[in-house]
């Protein structure tokens, strides 16, 4: 129907070229005289039943997020006592959530922080460095090795658990400090995965970025590193904030591996420590596990919204490219 | 900080070697006729020795702990791969390698090693009861073989706890009533409380468990060994059940010649069964045993076991089933919300898409656990306020907790294929849809023939990738359902929403039943094969795919 209108619109508008402005007010009130003309049925095939969907969707997708809003500033705390949303609002969870020692809140945060943006930041480096090999140099391998890539990474990390546990007990009886139960030890297991899926996606971009200007740079004399830091690293942002957030998000919500082998709960990360505590009695502490979900989704999901657009373009290049 | 000195030494290392100096510098750097690159600055060569010093440095401490601890394998190993590093950074040349070392280092050992490593233990009966050397087994045997002595008398426990730590409470038929733990000896205490049955429960100074406690503690209470006096010979008292306790004495000695255990009191002997532990001719076996290799053992219990094979083979038929229909429910959800919002002159699109892509930014542990909340059977949301107080088991009965368990994955997946579908939708030519439009073709017919297939061609890649990812979803079923309800036919913990990963998970790690890391390997191999196969087969129909409509 709009489409319709828009082409009447410029077929009519050569016609009134002699006289520019009274033909550009017909054109407006004619298009305007069109809508109000559209009878609902018809808008409603066209648009209305696509908002009808969002409506339903958007009240599908928000609704436990709501939902678990509710309960974190509802002080009655017990899973029953959440059932009416909103229907009364304090803090009292929250001083609940960081007043009892037997349950470090404030240390999970941390150490969730510290573990997630250690090991991303770590990742997105690694994984950068291979790219760049692998887009600019030539080797014999090369091909092999981005092959290997793309297999290993079917494989998930959290298969070999029982193996990684084993492992790290054993490291832990030379070097503590590396072993069970240290987050050292943890973000090292995490860095196996750094190659794989995020060297594929990031070679894929990095081969986006023109060769003439690292050759350009080179005869300036520049060296590798100051082509791969001073004009790579600078032009592949994006890709290098979707990583870097992909991994973040991965990490701090990974609970298998980390369960293993964070042991103390002071040394836990909030996915290991949230679900021990709601897991012994779910109905009991709903309220203050509220709090802390609300509390440990915050950081994760502003970055993400703050970073939608290079994520949606990162997804689809992706995609894309295969 | 060793890994982080380890990346940055390597970066900064890479980053700054001497390259490129002289013509006859690497074969396999970049490419032929290419320009070479600049020479490095002296701060960069610095940088780098600074940081191979440190990486040295703290190499040379491990492989000293190593000798220390006399790991002769683990020492050569890391000896070589220090060497290799060294080699890699100090020569000239061989520009990729010092870009691809730290990163390949990591994934050899935490990705590929690990892997090879469950392989080997998917063949060895490694797990409790079966987790060290022979001679660590005779050792614990004979601490801790330990029978209750005839005719001693029985005693009321109750368990109590100072300081984070047990104690156990005695009360003899006597009434005399004394308290001690592992490294306490039994000591006589007076002033007890008593319940009506005449069995002390409370002492000042100490508090006193619940039931609940008693069994959330259940490990650490069974190991608690009081010693009767400072003599071991006396022997130890010990709690079964938190409420009952019996006088034990060692009950076994060792026979190193004859390389057999023999009862005190009976004279069973027990010898080496060959199966990695010490068992009498009537088949009773010693609990402690030690770490062998078994073959196909595991793999054969997996599938011929009764309280493991019903279970296992329900449990690969769901892993399928969910890790299918998670995949097909998000991408036709995603592709219709994708069409739906495909339009430039729709109002408020981007408002609904920043709100319906927020479950994709949500936390996914929590989104479980959350969900877990709304969907419960007794009290929940669901049940308490939009079905009025409605008792229908969500999570409790098998088919609606399959159901729920679909519905909270489409929730947490669909906004990916939302993004993805979008993007994919936006990059088709829009040519093909008006020259169809030209022949005739109505819309759903432009949509099955013509962008459909075009579609799938960029998304299937994506959609093997989801399925390999929801094949593994551990998060969601252990987080809303762990796994139950659970199986009525057998006594394992396994139950109607189980996945094959959750299953790996407890069987190697669960509570209650003992950890048996050899069967878990096994299961996760098993996983390994799946995940590889199909991959495969689905690879290659993509690129049939791709040659269909290039």
């Amino acid at each position: 129907m709009n489409g319709s209108a828009a082409s009447t619109v410029s077929t009519a508008a050569p016609a009134g070229a002699g006289d520019t402005t009274t033909g550009s007010t017909t054109d407006v009130e004619q298009l305007k005289a069109l809508q109000r003309r559209r009878p609902f049925g018809v808008w409603f095939r066209d648009k209305g039943w696509r908002h009808l969907v969002g409506i339903a969707v958007t009240i599908f997708a928000i609704f436990p997020l709501l939902y678990v809003l509710s309960a974190a500033f509802n002080s009655t705390g017990t899973l029953v006592g959440s059932n009416a949303l909103f229907s009364r609002i304090d803090f009292g969870n929250f001083s609940e959530l960081f007043n009892n020692p037997a349950r470090p809140y404030a240390r999970w945060f941390v150490n969730t922080m510290v573990v997630g943006v250690v090991t991303s930041a770590a990742t997105v480096f690694l994984g950068a460095m291979a790219a760049y090999a692998f887009s600019r140099m030539r080797f014999k391998g090369r091909r092999i090795g981005l092959l290997s890539l793309l297999l290993l990474q079917m494989f998930p990390q959290l298969l070999a658990v029982v193996a990684i546990f084993l492992l790290l007990s054993g490291i832990s009886e030379v070097i503590p400090a590396l072993g069970l139960g240290s987050q050292l030890g943890l973000i090292m297991v995490y860095l196996g995965g750094a190659l794989g899926v995020n060297t594929y996606l990031m070679y894929g971009f990095f081969n986006t970025v023109p060769q003439s200007l690292d050759e350009a740079a080179k005869i300036d004399g520049a060296s590798h590193s100051q082509i791969f830091f001073g004009i790579i690293m600078r032009l592949v942002t994006p890709i290098l904030a979707v990583v870097g957030l992909l991994s973040f998000i991965g990490i701090s919500g990974e609970f298998v591996i980390a369960s293993v082998v964070l042991t103390d709960p002071d040394s836990q990360t909030l996915a290991v420590g949230l679900y021990s505590f709601v897991a012994q009695q779910r109905s009991e502490n709903w309220g203050v596990f509220a709090a802390g979900a609300v509390l440990a989704a915050v950081p994760v999901m502003a970055l993400f919204l703050f970073l939608q657009r290079y994520i949606v373009s990162g997804l689809t290049q992706g995609s894309v490219k295969g | 900080m060793t890994d982080t000195e380890l990346r940055q030494a390597a970066g900064a290392a890479s980053a700054t070697d001497p390259d490129g100096s002289g013509p006859a510098g690497r074969p396999g750097g970049p490419g032929a006729g290419r320009r070479r690159f600049g020479a490095d600055t002296t701060k960069g060569t610095v940088a780098k020795i600074v940081l191979l010093g440190l990486v040295d440095a703290l190499a040379v401490y491990v492989l000293m702990m190593l000798f220390l601890s006399e790991s002769w394998g683990a020492l050569a190993v890391s000896s070589a791969v220090v060497l290799v590093i060294n080699w890699i950074y100090l020569r000239k040349g061989g520009l990729p390698a010092k870009y691809l070392a730290p990163g390949v280092l990591f994934l050899l050992v935490f990705q590929v090693f690990v892997v090879l490593f469950s392989g080997y233990i998917a063949f060895t009966n490694y797990g409790d009861g079966h987790n060290s050397t022979k001679d660590d087994a005779i050792a614990a045997i004979q601490l801790t073989a330990q029978k209750r002595v005839p005719d001693s008398p029985a005693y009321k426990a109750a368990v109590l706890a100072k300081d984070n730590s047990f104690y156990l409470l005695f009360t003899d038929p006597q009434g005399k009533v004394s308290i001690g733990t592992t490294q306490a000896p039994l000591e006589e205490v007076s002033g007890a409380g008593k319940d009506s049955t005449g069995k002390a429960n409370a002492v000042d100074g100490y508090r006193t468990l619940t039931f609940q406690e008693i069994v959330a503690n259940q490990q650490s209470i069974l190991a608690i060994t009081v010693p009767v006096s400072a003599d071991p010979a006396d022997g130890t008292l010990r709690t079964a059940d938190g409420s009952n306790a019996y006088q034990f004495k060692p009950a076994l000695t060792y026979d190193a010649a004859a390389d057999t255990f023999t009862d005190t009191d009976t004279g069973v002997l027990y010898r080496d069964n060959g199966k990695g532990a010490f068992a009498a001719d009537n088949g009773e076996t010693l609990t402690t045993g030690w770490k062998i290799e078994v073959g196909m053992d595991n793999f054969v219990r997996a599938f011929t076991d009764p309280s493991l094979r019903g279970p296992l083979l329900g449990v690969i038929l769901w892993t399928f089933t969910f890790a299918i229909a998670s995949v097909a429910l998000t991408f036709a959800m995603g592709l219709f919300l994708a069409i739906t919002f495909n339009r430039e002159d729709l109002r408020g699109k981007k408002v609904y898409r920043i709100l319906m892509i927020l479950p994709y930014a949500f936390p996914a542990f929590l989104s479980g656990l959350v969900w877990s909340g709304i969907l419960n059977p007794q009290f929940g949301w669901l049940n308490q306020t939009l079905l009025g107080g409605a008792t229908i088991g969500w999570l409790t009965d098998p088919l609606l907790a399959k159901i729920s368990v679909l519905v909270v994955n489409l929730w947490l997946g669909f906004p990916y294929m939302f993004l993805v579908c979008t993007g994919a939708l936006q990059s088709l030519p829009t040519e093909l849809d008006e020259a169809a439009r030209m022949d005739g073709a109505g819309p759903w017919r432009v949509f099955r023939s013509i962008k459909l297939p075009l579609l799938l061609v960029s998304i299937a890649p994506l959609l093997i990738s989801s399925f390999a990812f929801n094949f593994n979803n551990f998060n969601v079923i252990f987080m809303l359902t762990g796994g139950g309800p659970r199986f009525a036919d057998t006594d394992r913990d396994i139950g109607a929403t189980d996945i094959l990963i959750t299953l790996v998970y407890k069987v190697a790690f669960g509570q209650g039943t003992g950890r048996d890391y050899g069967l878990a390997s096994a299961l996760a191999i098993i996983i390994f094969i799946i995940v590889a196969t199909v991959s495969a087969i689905s690879f290659k129909q993509t690129k049939a795919l791709e040659d269909v409509n290039s």
